[in-house]
């Protein structure tokens, strides 16, 4: 193999590498809009700001209370969680028995939630970017790879990869926790059938809380995991509110492994196309995809959701 | 011509006076904001609130109607061609509409609503990056033909009149009805003979238009535009939306007060607070949200019939 064959090949498994370590991030974030999509039938337009409300309490935990980004989430998961659990109960739930000309209140709702929210956080800590200066955010593993008498030589950022992997121990507990407990079988009935479910005798009201709750400490625990490795600022939420609604639909609606996908896929179309094509599309690519995607495979990658 | 329609007209003539009563350039510029925001609600009204297909992305429209004028102005045209420059402006916009009407009028609900606000995404992103044409982030900068405000005034309430004009005319004949049909239930509307994704196509092409138009006169007027001024998805397209709902989607006069309310409000807590303004327009909306369901006109207006309804019963008993 000629040095060059290999370096093309090294920059092409790097590109893959990041890309797959973003969608790592970016699937957590797809997952809590999808269970958010599948039971209450809205798509959450604020799901980015509330993304921006966990970033800013990691933030402040560390830059008051030197608190390792990865250890807040214990308070993160949490705090978020009864965010999204009273966005639900005193926000959505009484929207959704008005009678209206037109049937989406519930998502403009979100859209004057998301104003709320990333207005108060410019309020409050002013436009400024912020950052949290871990020691080890730009600590690097590699790894080199003997082919065919070159070496490869690639590397992995060590808080991405982190990142990546708390992504994937709390994607692995949500679907356990849908698949063997009594509530995530009632998450996943009132999804289905939500009538039909109430006939059953569960408390669907209930389930909606439950389900907004963990929406929102899912994507929460996506911008603590994202605050080492990136900056923040108050309107960082409307760009990440368009990513988690591209991996949804590819994912397919109410699809949770497909979300999983979907994050996996947006990471790498990224990477893929910000190196191979132009960096100033970077973020069309998505959107594209996204559009392709609704048109030719409305039911998403996998065929699976809803249409 | 009938009495309602007579006292109708007062209010108009009221607002074509305004030019007279004040020369503060302040008051004028608050006035042209207004009238431009009312532009855009009736505009967004007519294909969300009347046909039904709420879109997320209209920005798209104003975006590609204010850098028609802007690229136009930029190879040499005068400012002062502003009164084809609208037209122009317009006609872009509805060019546009055409090729994203044909692409997502495939989809329904929210599938339409999200594709269009991923393609209004897309032309921003040519926008910025197609530096030869649109001058890309740093956006296109010319001095403004007039310096009196007033002739914007009256270009925008000419602007605004048409607008108003042109909707109520399709709201009153067939095509109008068809819209409704579409809105109430599609299905039942395409079993009936409808061509839905026809007048949905000539909704959203006449919603465009008069969107492009306004992107058109905001270059005119503000001399400067960048892709993240027009194609704003918060502070355009969703600001839109906003400002229907305010005042109700689906009525007459409800984007005019909810347009109105909305420079009014944000206007306060611009000079009140500075930064973060948006803040209490959020709080605003959510309390119309719950409080007003079908916006300020609508609600009210049906808390009337209902009074009348009910006070009818008790004559008749």
């Amino acid at each position: 193999m000629s040095p060059q064959v290999a370096g093309q090949l090294e920059l092409l498994g790097q590109v893959l590498i990041s890309g797959i370590l973003l969608g790592g991030l970016y699937s957590l974030i797809g997952l809590g809009m999808s269970l958010i999509m599948g039971v209450m039938k809205i798509i959450n337009l604020a799901h980015g700001e509330l993304m921006m409300v966990a970033m800013y309490i990691t933030f402040w935990a560390f830059t008051l209370a030197m608190i390792d980004p990865y250890v807040s989430l214990l308070i993160v998961f949490p705090l978020m969680f009864l965010l999204g659990v009273s966005v639900q109960k005193f926000l959505l739930t009484p929207v959704m028995e008005a009678d209206t000309v037109l049937p989406q209140n519930q998502v403009l709702l979100t859209v004057g939630l998301g104003l709320v929210l990333s207005n108060l956080a410019l309020l409050l800590f002013t436009a400024n970017y912020r950052s949290v200066p871990v020691s080890y955010a730009s600590k690097t593993i590699y790894w080199d790879l003997k082919l065919g008498g070159q070496t490869i030589s690639l590397s992995f950022s060590y808080p991405f990869l982190l990142a990546f992997g708390i992504a994937g121990v709390l994607g692995a507990s949500l679907f356990l926790f849908l698949a063997k407990t009594d509530t995530g079988r009632m998450i996943r009935a009132t999804a289905q059938d939500k009538r039909a479910a109430a006939l059953m005798g569960i408390n669907t009201k209930r389930i909606t809380y439950i389900t907004f709750g963990l929406g929102a400490a899912l994507v929460g625990a996506a911008g603590a995991l994202l605050d080492p490795v990136y900056y923040l600022y108050p309107q960082i939420g409307g760009p990440f509110t368009n990513k988690a609604f591209v991996i949804t639909i590819l994912g397919g609606l109410g699809d949770i492994p497909g979300a999983v996908l979907g994050g996996l896929v947006l990471g790498l179309a990224e990477s893929l196309g910000s190196v191979y094509i132009s960096l100033g599309y970077k973020d069309a690519f998505g959107f594209i995809i996204f559009v392709l995607v609704l048109i030719f495979m409305p039911r998403g990658l996998l065929g699976r959701g809803r249409a | 011509m009938s009495r309602k329609s007579l006292i109708g007209l007062l209010p108009v003539a009221a607002v074509l006076l305004i030019p007279l009563l004040t020369q503060s350039p302040y008051l004028l510029h608050m006035f042209i904001l207004s009238l431009l925001w009312i532009v855009l609600g009736q505009s967004w009204n007519l294909l969300g609130g009347y046909t039904g297909q709420i879109s997320y992305g209209h920005a798209a429209f104003f975006g590609v109607g204010a850098y028609t004028t802007g690229i136009m102005v930029k190879s040499g045209q005068s400012p002062s061609t502003a009164w084809w420059g609208l037209l122009l402006g317009g006609l872009a916009a509805a060019v546009v509409a055409a090729f994203i009407g044909w692409v997502c009028f495939r989809l329904r609900g929210s599938y339409f609503s999200l594709s269009v606000l991923a393609l209004s995404e897309v032309l921003r992103l040519v926008a910025v990056n197609w530096n030869r044409l649109t001058n890309g982030a740093e956006g296109i900068l010319f001095i403004p033909a007039f310096t009196q405000k007033t002739y914007y005034y009256y270009i925008v309430f000419a602007l605004a009149a048409v607008n108003l004009g042109v909707i109520r005319w399709v709201m009153r004949s067939k095509p109008g009805y068809y819209f409704l049909a579409i809105r109430e239930d599609q299905d039942c509307a395409e079993s009936l003979g409808i061509d839905t994704t026809k007048y949905k196509l000539l909704s959203l092409l006449i919603s465009a238009f008069f969107t492009g138009a306004a992107g058109a006169f905001y270059m005119n007027y503000m001399g400067f535009i960048d892709p993240g001024i027009v194609f704003s998805i918060p502070d355009i397209s969703i600001m839109m939306i906003l400002v229907t709902m305010l005042g109700g989607a689906a009525t007459k006069w409800g984007p005019a007060v909810g347009a109105i309310l909305f420079i009014l409000v944000s206007e306060i807590f611009r000079v009140w607070v500075g930064s973060g303004h948006l803040l209490f327009f959020g709080v605003l909306i959510i309390a119309i949200i719950i409080y007003f369901p079908n916006g300020i006109v609508g609600t009210l207006t049906d808390r009337w019939a209902r009074k009348r309804r009910l006070q009818g019963a008790e004559a008749a008993a």
